[in-house]
């Protein structure tokens, strides 16, 4: 479009510097400036309810029932997460979110990955119904068994309990698929040279195969990671007890406590949203590898 | 790769090579079994259970006696259902199009940039890694129908969560905003992995524009278009978060989805079988759906 422009076209004075070409906007760039317009405020209009909800969450109650609604705050009030942090429970939500999201990251990337190694790299009987059965979970909603779930866990008294939250969450084939198909790309002769000299499985998985895979890892990890903490329908049924929600479901809770104040309600909402968008903007990369890699394969 | 025996020399097996494979089959099943019996325990026995389920009349603790398939008749008979499969269908149908098509038409534009590029596709993505109750919370608050800000600025009094018109689409419009950032990074990556030099030689034949889109763009992107169509249908099949916080079902059921429904039958009403009878409906046309997808779109790719 602009080829005119690049920088490979850049004049040389005589002492070697480097000058930039005077900018000329040419009438046909119009069109394509204004699509560009466009985007950005697409994309500006995609984010605005975000920016809203925070900007609400910091005004005094007054002011964010005022007409006409105003886009920067007149005065700024932190009262609303003052009053949140001392008045519910969702510091104990924010603690329940990260040991489960935690546990349930490390626990799926160390147990898909064994189970990954073993179908990519050992010849054991019954691998190819292991593998079809691994497949076929991904056409199974697990929302439709809902109820046996609920009724297998609470036979199990775990009800209520850390484990009960965290076990069922713990089947997932995605990641034993993604980690086979990488697994399966390393070249045999590593793993042979490293048998020859005596290494057992385990070893070789975690000193060879792991280390050359440290990328995948990570994107699984950061996508399980933001997946725990945003699960909503399993920790919403099988925690009872107030103080043990995880937060986004320990939010839905407030929203009947504080009656009309939206200011509060809000500063739930952003505190709860923090994380995962911190950890989407640490690591974009990651996450954009990690949800492509996923997607690939159904 | 650790070979098992050739056939013709399993006869000859020594003792060697017997406590090898012993070995082998141990090492397997120790790095199998952790993720595989959590797998079985959790995810598969439900499934079966869930069919078995639907056969009885049990309650929410499992108990109860076998009732043929009552469950089913009456889930045949009930207006409810039907209500609720209606609304799934219509819900689907207002979420799956658009938001393939927008997603693909912000992928266009996103392509488009250069040093803007991360900075747009974050924006578009970024409510997808949000939980469903933060987005259920913020959408609350911008059409909530007194002070919120669309209807401040457009002086609608619409209700818009509890408005027996507006209810379904207001969540499919929810639904979109949530999940399009999936769509787009989809196609964005779909869109890359075209060759430029098909563009080269198109437009150097005389092609452009809505031309090359059609005859080089849609095509070449077509495996991911019918991979996201599918993602979709699957997805929005599902759907429960949303409804359950914005609308519960209401008003007077018009945004009762298939999952709701089963939902307040089984842990509402504590009719366990006939909740299970859902729960297998669902997943049966999941299933029917799917493969009639896969059929029908895979046939468009060989065209």
């Amino acid at each position: 479009m602009t080829t005119s422009q690049t920088t490979s076209s850049l004049p040389h004075t005589p002492a070697g510097a480097l000058t930039a070409r005077p900018r000329r906007f040419r009438l046909e760039q119009l069109p394509g400036a204004l699509i560009t317009l466009l985007t950005l405020l697409l994309a500006g209009a995609w984010v605005f309810p975000l920016y809203w909800a925070f900007v609400t969450s910091i005004k005094p109650e007054n002011e964010t029932i005022a007409n006409p609604p105003t886009l920067v705050p007149q005065s700024v009030d932190f009262s609303a997460y003052s009053y949140i942090f001392q008045n519910s429970p969702i510091v104990r939500w924010y603690l329940n979110s990260i040991v489960s999201s935690l546990t349930i990251t490390v626990l799926v990337l160390l147990l898909c990955m064994m189970c990954a190694y073993a179908l990519s790299q050992i010849d054991f009987r019954g691998k190819r119904w292991l593998f079809w059965l691994i497949l076929a979970g991904f056409m199974i909603p697990f929302q439709a068994s809902l109820i046996p779930l609920f009724i297998f866990v609470n036979k199990l008294g775990m009800v209520n309990s850390y484990s009960g939250l965290i076990l069922p969450q713990l089947a997932a084939p995605l990641a034993v698929v993604v980690y086979k198909q990488f697994f399966d790309q390393i070249p045999a002769e590593l793993a042979d040279a490293a048998r020859i000299d005596g290494a057992s499985e385990f070893r070789v998985l975690f000193s060879i195969f792991l280390p050359l895979n440290i990328g995948i890892t990570l994107s699984l990890g950061i996508i399980t990671f933001i997946a725990a903490w945003n699960n909503f329908l399993w920790p919403f049924i099988v925690m009872n007890d107030t103080e043990k929600l995880t937060i986004p479901v320990g939010i839905t809770q407030v929203q009947s406590a504080y009656g009309v104040a939206y200011a509060k309600t809000m500063a739930t909402a952003v505190t709860a949203a923090v994380p995962t968008i911190l950890a989407y903007l640490i690591f974009q990369r990651r996450v954009t590898e990690g949800v492509m890699a996923t997607a690939g394969l159904k | 790769m650790l070979q098992s025996v050739p056939t013709a020399q399993r006869d000859v097996l020594s003792p060697e090579k017997r406590a090898q494979a012993r070995r082998r089959h141990l090492v397997a099943l120790m790095l199998v079994a952790p993720f595989t019996v959590i797998y079985l325990l959790f995810l598969i026995y439900p499934t079966l259970r869930v069919i078995q389920l639907s056969f009885t009349n049990s309650d929410l603790t499992g108990a109860g006696a076998y009732n043929g398939v009552q469950n089913y008749t009456r889930l045949l008979r009930e207006p409810t259902f039907w209500t609720a499969l209606r609304n799934t269908l219509v819900f689907i149908l207002l979420t799956v199009v658009p938001n393939t098509m927008l997603g693909l038409g912000l992928a266009l534009l996103v392509l488009r940039l250069k040093r803007l590029k991360n900075l747009v596709l974050a924006a578009f993505f970024l409510p997808y890694v949000l939980p469903v109750s933060v987005v259920t919370n913020v959408w609350n608050w911008v059409l909530d129908s007194n002070f919120g800000l669309f209807n401040t600025l457009t002086g609608s009094t619409i209700t818009w969560f509890q408005d027996p018109v507006w209810a379904l689409p207001a969540v499919a419009f929810v639904t979109v905003w949530w999940t399009v950032g999936f769509n787009l990074l989809l196609f964005v990556a779909g869109l890359q992995g075209i060759a430029p030099e098909i563009y080269e030689a198109a437009s150097l034949d005389g092609a452009s524009g809505w031309r090359l889109f059609r005859s080089i763009t849609w095509p070449n992107l077509w495996p991911v278009t019918s991979l996201i169509l599918l993602l979709q249908l699957v997805a929005q099949f599902k759907i429960f978060d949303q409804i359950y916080l914005l609308t519960q079902g209401g008003p007077f059921d018009k945004t009762l989805v298939l999952l709701l429904y089963a939902y307040r039958e089984g842990f509402q009403q504590q009719h366990g079988g006939y909740a299970s009878a859902i729960g297998v409906v669902l997943m049966v046309a999941i299933l029917v759906v799917s493969a009639i997808q896969i059929r029908v779109l895979n046939r468009g790719d060989r065209a």
